[in-house]
């Protein structure tokens, strides 16, 4: 238990870490990529490409291990069916990302930064995760 | 174009790849943030409970020690009310509930997979983020 506790500490460190030097965790820069028609800003295209790239090579060495080093199997999503509810899910997050310019990664890293924005996106986005769990899994 | 930072951008990005290289390869698990949040609440097992708590603690202190080396400007925003931030965040959370990941998890993790519900999900996402902007910002003008 304490290594799989002590390996999220670090995962999520450094993804911390990536966020804050990539500028992700700044919402304009979010809201400037998205306004394509506007002062376009490319830099999340960067972003994503720079740690595809990386995930890309390093799952198929992972892996071709068989299993992970501190548990006994690779948890891997089980669906594959482009349903509705990827979709209606998908548009939905999009358009709370283009009016607060926050996705789950980032809004959660700005927590310690001392403002009030995060707060109630991250508030709010709980609720809404569990009004899903109330309402679509019960 | 504003403020365009390829560099770091790509240097970030290559970190968020680093991470979800680790999480996979000693953990077996998606880097993905809407699902080990929402694992959370979802899940019963401690050890399910804890790496995902230890997760989001790294994912706050990484945010908050690099910021206090090199300080973040972020620009404050006008016109983004309380009533409409939590909107925002009511989407976010639901929708990457219902659509089951969000842009760590779809967008890089599943992407890099070649899963055909995550390229789908990340090109929705997309659309949907730049139609959204698109109508605050050159249709309602705010």
């Amino acid at each position: 238990m304490m290594n799989k506790i002590l390996s999220a500490l670090l995962a999520g460190s450094i993804f911390g870490v990536g966020l804050s030097l990539s500028a992700m965790v700044d919402p304009n820069k979010i809201i400037n990529f998205l306004d394509i028609t506007g002062h376009w800003d490319p830099s999340l295209l960067f972003v994503l490409g720079g740690a595809v790239m990386v995930t890309l090579v390093s799952y198929r060495f992972i892996f071709a291990q068989g299993k992970p080093v501190f548990d006994n199997e690779f948890q891997l999503p089980g669906a594959f069916k482009i349903d509705a509810k990827l979709l209606i899910g998908s548009s939905l997050f999009g358009i709370g990302w283009g009016l607060v310019g926050y996705c789950p990664g980032p809004v959660v890293a700005s927590l310690g930064f001392g403002f009030e924005e995060p707060l109630i996106v991250v508030g709010s986005l709980l609720a809404g995760m569990l009004l899903h769990k109330a309402l679509v899994k019960a | 174009m504003e403020n365009f930072t390829p560099y770091t951008s790509l240097a970030g990005g290559i970190l968020l790849g680093i991470s979800a290289s680790i999480l996979m390869y000693l953990n077996g698990r998606i880097a993905g943030i809407s699902g080990i949040i929402s694992g959370i609440f979802n899940n019963p097992s401690a050890t399910e409970k804890m790496w995902r708590l230890a997760f989001i603690v790294g994912l706050i202190v990484g945010a908050f020690v690099y910021n206090h080396f090199f300080p973040i400007s972020i620009q404050a925003r006008e016109g983004l009310t309380t009533p409409l931030l939590v909107v925002g965040g009511l989407l976010v959370g639901f929708g990457t509930a219902l659509g089951s990941g969000c842009t760590s998890g779809h967008g890089i993790c599943g992407v890099s997979r070649f899963s055909l519900r995550s390229i789908t999900a990340t090109g929705v996402f997309l659309i949907s983020g730049i139609v959204t902007v698109y109508v605050v910002k050159h249709i309602i003008g705010a």
